[in-house]
């Protein structure tokens, strides 16, 4: 196993491992912490790939604003942190088996599809893959117009949320 | 006379292929050996900062800082280091004690991850990464989680608020920050530190002090310095979210806060004012390393002297200065250095002229930002009801 | 490129045990002795009433909102600004469209009163 498998399995079972807590912790902001876990894992997923930028980007979004701010409204919201009741209901049975068919069903085809050999790409050829990906963004020949729509999203994002959660 | 942390760093890469270990292997402890250096530097950079600190405290003060334990008060900060390695670490009554124990760890970490980007001279840093900027944003959020574990495992409503309030001031100033660090990246046309410090053959201070200025401020914000420090307003929420640290859990807040100070420090020399760049620092890296320690030094003190001179504000004139003055200054101020860069390399200016045309739109903007604070301050006079002149006391009229 | 990332997983480990190693070191050294007064959370030096829950503030979450909004205005402006070079004067417009767009955001959010503190 080279060094960059060796990385990815550990990272890649940091990930699965925490993803599996926030399930199952019965205790809501313990949940949220392990959710920040995760996400710092695919993370560290996103700099296997040669992707830096996106993997920055990630804590800075995701751990940086999304995770506080559900830290925020599960500690304004709940008083009581701890879960009530038993952890599964009476079909826990029927959803095991279900969930465990999709997975086989997903692997299954995740393996026979190209995704099971491509690598990580190859950015050796691309001086500054941070500019390619600046200059993408308003080539007209790229994606320009999805960069001034998701302007134009975070605006009409912002003015729902105020008018969801303002009250005067 | 060569750079001497190369030959030392194949020294030591030659050694352990020496010792018969694979050359991966090898890199990887000259990799660790490098980390433990660089974060043991860091932590007892702070040592020294503690008695910079309270002397400089007591100079601005008109009064003489520790003089007792040792020459000038040299060995306070070891004084300082026993005491708070012997205090008892109290854990509060049903707090929730991993996350307890472990909100001074990530803390501290957040701020010691923000050293392996800054370089300290051409070649020695920790990892020339090529998305820097971004990533000192990103360990800054660390520490934003750090203080909501913090808070809430305290099991103290006290405690909880502060971090609420904490969270609070560091989001809001965290955005005129990043759109402060944009400018000196526009300028640099790349987000690592390394770039930008080669591209500043003249200072980004002279082509960008209203961002200067304003990343400043906002690190000082994210920090909880002074004047924004009523997240440790002792006579208003007691000591914030580290109210139920104690021992060296407490600390380690203390200590990343000092360090986050220097850090600011050097991320300013480092973006602003060129770094480890100076006469003579290409071919001599120890004066490169002079140069960095120096810059580093000034945007410490400036912190530190505004800290001692200003008063506390409150949490709503805080964000309101943030929300309603910084930001749209800072996106203006973005705006119209895009489009100038842009015009200036059209023309092919560069290097002092189009520092100094720089200068002189952040003077124009500047000029225009009093011109309308000023109105605002007019507008607000009128509207403020003259008080007719009253007597303070006035006799009873029954007898 | 990988190995300064490999450099930054180990400084993460480096930075997250060293502070740990400080924090041990003085279980060693310092006392412990907890008794049910110095346990007890600090509520100005009288007994604590009710649980440890804050009063639902919602200019508490609406800051962090603003705050999250802008975060991605400022990530995707960030390879704007890397690339500028290679852009021509309209791509540069473009950029700055986007931030006038935002800009309109926040002058929306400052007359609705949504960034008032009280």
């Amino acid at each position: 196993m080279t060094g960059l498998e060796f990385v990815f399995v550990l990272i890649a079972a940091l990930t699965l491992f925490s993803a599996v807590m926030v399930v199952t912790t019965p205790n809501m902001v313990r949940a949220a912490l392990w959710l920040i876990l995760a996400l710092f894992g695919v993370a560290g997923t996103f700099v296997l790939l040669n992707a830096a930028f996106l993997a920055v980007v990630q804590v800075v979004v995701y751990i940086g604003a999304i995770a506080v701010l559900m830290i925020f409204a599960i500690m304004l919201t709940r008083k009581v942190m701890k879960d009530s009741g038993p952890q599964t209901n009476s079909t826990w049975g029927l959803a095991a088996l279900i969930a465990a068919a999709l997975f086989g069903g997903l692997t299954f085809a995740l393996t026979r599809s190209p995704a099971a050999t491509l690598m990580a790409p190859d950015f050796s050829t691309v001086s500054d893959p941070v500019a390619e990906l600046g200059r993408a963004l308003v080539s007209p020949q790229a994606y320009v117009i999805p960069f001034e729509v998701a302007s134009v999203l975070l605006l009409a994002a912002m003015i729902g949320a105020i008018y969801v959660a303002w009250k005067k | 006379m060569g750079d001497p942390f190369a030959l030392i760093s194949q020294w030591f890469t030659n050694l352990l292929l020496g010792w018969g270990l694979s050359e991966s292997a090898a890199t990887v402890i000259r990799l660790l050996v490098g980390a433990v250096i660089l974060a043991t530097i860091s932590m007892l950079t702070v040592v020294v900062l503690i008695w910079v600190e309270r002397k400089l405290a007591g100079r601005l003060q008109d009064r003489p800082g520790p003089n007792r334990a040792g020459k000038f008060g040299l060995l306070q900060p070891i004084a300082d280091m026993i005491k708070i390695f012997t205090k008892e670490i109290v854990t509060p009554a049903q707090a929730d004690k991993t996350i307890f124990h472990l909100a001074p760890v990530v803390f501290i970490a957040s701020v010691l991850l923000m050293w392996v980007v800054i370089p300290f001279t051409a070649t020695v840093m920790g990892a020339n990464l090529n998305v820097a900027v971004l990533y000192v944003v990103a360990v800054g959020a660390f520490g934003v989680v750090a203080v909501l574990m913090a808070g809430w495992s305290s099991n103290n409503k006290f405690a909880l608020l502060g971090a609420f309030r904490a969270v609070a001031q560091m989001v809001s100033y965290e955005v005129p920050m990043v759109l402060a660090l944009m400018v000196p990246v526009l300028l640099a046309r790349s987000m690592g530190l390394t770039d930008i410090v080669n591209a500043q053959s003249v200072w980004f201070i002279v082509a960008a002090p209203i961002a200067a200025v304003i990343f400043l401020i906002t690190s000082m914000a994210e920090v909880g310095r002074a004047p924004f420090d009523l997240l440790e307003a002792e006579s208003e929420i007691v000591a914030g979210y580290h109210t139920e640290y104690s021992g060296m859990e407490f600390g380690m807040f203390y200590v990343a806060e000092f360090l986050h100070v220097w850090t600011i420090g050097a991320l300013l020399g480092t973006l602003f004012l060129g770094g480890w760049r100076g006469p003579g620092a290409e071919t001599y890296p120890l004066l490169g390393i002079l140069y960095f320690y120096i810059k580093t030094f000034i945007g410490y003190f400036i912190v530190t002297w505004i800290r001692l001179s200003l008063p506390r504000i409150r949490i709503d004139q805080m964000l309101a200065f943030n929300w309603k003055f910084l930001t749209p200054l800072i996106l203006v101020v973005l705006i119209f250095t895009a489009i100038l860069d842009k015009v200036l390399e059209v023309y092919a200016v560069s290097g002092w002229g189009h520092a100094l045309s720089m200068l002189a739109l952040n003077v124009v903007i500047g000029w225009a930002t009093v011109q309308a604070l000023k109105k605002v301050e007019k507008s607000r006079q009128r509207r403020r009801p003259e008080f007719p002149p009253r007597p303070v006391a006035v006799a009873p009229k029954s007898e | 490129m990988l190995t300064n990332w490999l450099y930054v997983g180990l400084f993460i480990i480096v930075a997250l045990v060293l502070p740990a190693v400080t924090i041990i070191v003085p279980r060693f050294i310092a006392p412990k002795k907890p008794n049910r007064i110095k346990v007890d959370v600090y509520e100005c030096g009288i007994e604590t009433v009710g649980e440890a829950w804050v009063q639902f503030k919602v200019q508490y979450y609406i800051f962090a909102l603003v705050f999250l909004v802008f975060d991605i205005e400022t990530v995707f402006l960030y390879p704007w600004a890397v690339a500028f070079d290679k852009l021509p004067l309209f791509a540069v417009m473009e950029g700055v469209l986007f931030i006038a767009l935002l800009l309109a955001g926040l002058v929306y959010l400052w007359r609705k009163g949504v960034l008032e503190w009280a």
